[in-house]
């Protein structure tokens, strides 16, 4: 039998749904937004089903310790580190100056 | 109940409606956590690189603010009033939502009608796929793990959970939705609302009707179980 993967839980036990509402923050709808836009058709660089292929083959640990949007920016990133558009040395480079700048910003209390 | 985070309804109660923001727009939140910082790092890289642009980033996500659960309200009260529009829809969703200005581009959409004797709720036991171009993003419960995993399972005791609470003479069908392919639920035209038109009847269609988690609204705008 085929093993199933961390994103294949329908059946499995599990507790009360918490119902509370959840208005998607800024950040999340960006995130959404940029994912839509990959995908159209002036850019066109990815399918709905490679994004399911990044996301699904998350380790499970990983997966279950993400937010959904946090998945969807982890198949982003992926993505367009598979596709030639950006390089991982580029987003780390990146990620290391967006930090420092907020970082500066943090009021000194 | 552990996760408080989540637009606790206590909290929209001190500041009146949860959209009426005052005369002052609220400082936008710093970003803390590692996947904020990455995404302002990607969306930076791609607009730098010219790939997108911010106006780009910002008219889509105002076009998916539009989409909202009202616009699947117009299309479910129209069927209620509409018997040949209603026939159209559970034939072919896409062709039918598009007479109403509703696209559902490269998708199947297929609308399922509740009745006295079938309820239908959809869920996405792979990840979540939603008709969003008719309902909006989907709502956090609808991506859970508990949702998720237990709808196909147990579905009586999960709508019990949403309050709603069906005869065993019912018969709950749940419908597994596809990344290709989504589901709208039709709901049942509450009774007593003979002569109402279409607007009036659309207010008493909430999201979680059009899902299956609930059926629609009383005539008085209250929630039937």
């Amino acid at each position: 039998m085929t093993k199933r993967g961390v994103h294949d839980m329908g059946g499995d036990a599990a507790g009360p749904i918490d119902r509370h509402e959840h208005e998607p923050s800024l950040a999340e709808r960006r995130i959404d937004a940029m994912m839509l836009l990959m995908r159209d058709q002036k850019r066109h660089l990815w399918l709905t089903d490679e994004n399911r292929r990044t996301i699904e083959s998350m380790a499970p640990g990983d997966y279950e310790a993400a937010g959904y949007y946090e998945r969807w920016l982890h198949a982003l990133r992926g993505l367009l580190v598979e596709k030639g558009v950006l390089t991982e040395a580029e987003i780390s480079e990146r990620l290391a100056a967006v930090r420092a700048r907020y970082d500066a910003a943090e009021p000194t209390a | 109940m552990t996760h408080d985070d989540h637009g606790d309804e206590h909290h929209d109660h001190d500041h009146g409606h949860p959209h009426d923001h005052g005369p002052f727009q609220p400082d936008l939140k710093e970003p803390s956590e590692d996947w904020e910082f990455l995404e302002i790092a990607l969306r930076e890289l791609l607009i730098d690189k010219g790939v997108i642009t911010a106006r780009e980033v910002e008219d889509k996500i105002e076009e998916w603010d539009g989409k909202v659960p009202e616009n699947g309200a117009k299309v479910v009260a129209r069927a209620w009033l509409d018997p040949a529009f209603k026939k159209r829809l559970l034939a072919d969703g896409n062709k039918a939502v598009a007479e109403l200005g509703f696209e559902f581009p490269g998708l199947k959409l297929v609308v399922i009608e509740n009745t006295s004797k079938v309820h239908n709720v959809i869920v996405c036991t792979l990840c979540s796929c939603y008709p969003r171009a008719l309902l909006g993003l989907p709502p956090l419960w609808y991506k859970s793990r508990e949702y998720r995993s237990r709808t196909v399972r147990e579905p009586r005791a999960v709508l019990r959970e949403f309050g709603t609470d069906l005869a065993d003479s019912v018969e709950v069908r749940v419908v597994d939705s596809t990344a290709d392919c989504r589901f709208l639920v039709l709901p049942r035209r509450p009774d007593g609302t003979d002569g109402w038109n279409e607007e009036h009847l659309a207010k008493l269609v909430t999201r979680d009707s059009m899902i299956g988690t609930a059926l629609a609204l009383t005539p008085q705008g209250e929630r039937s179980s």
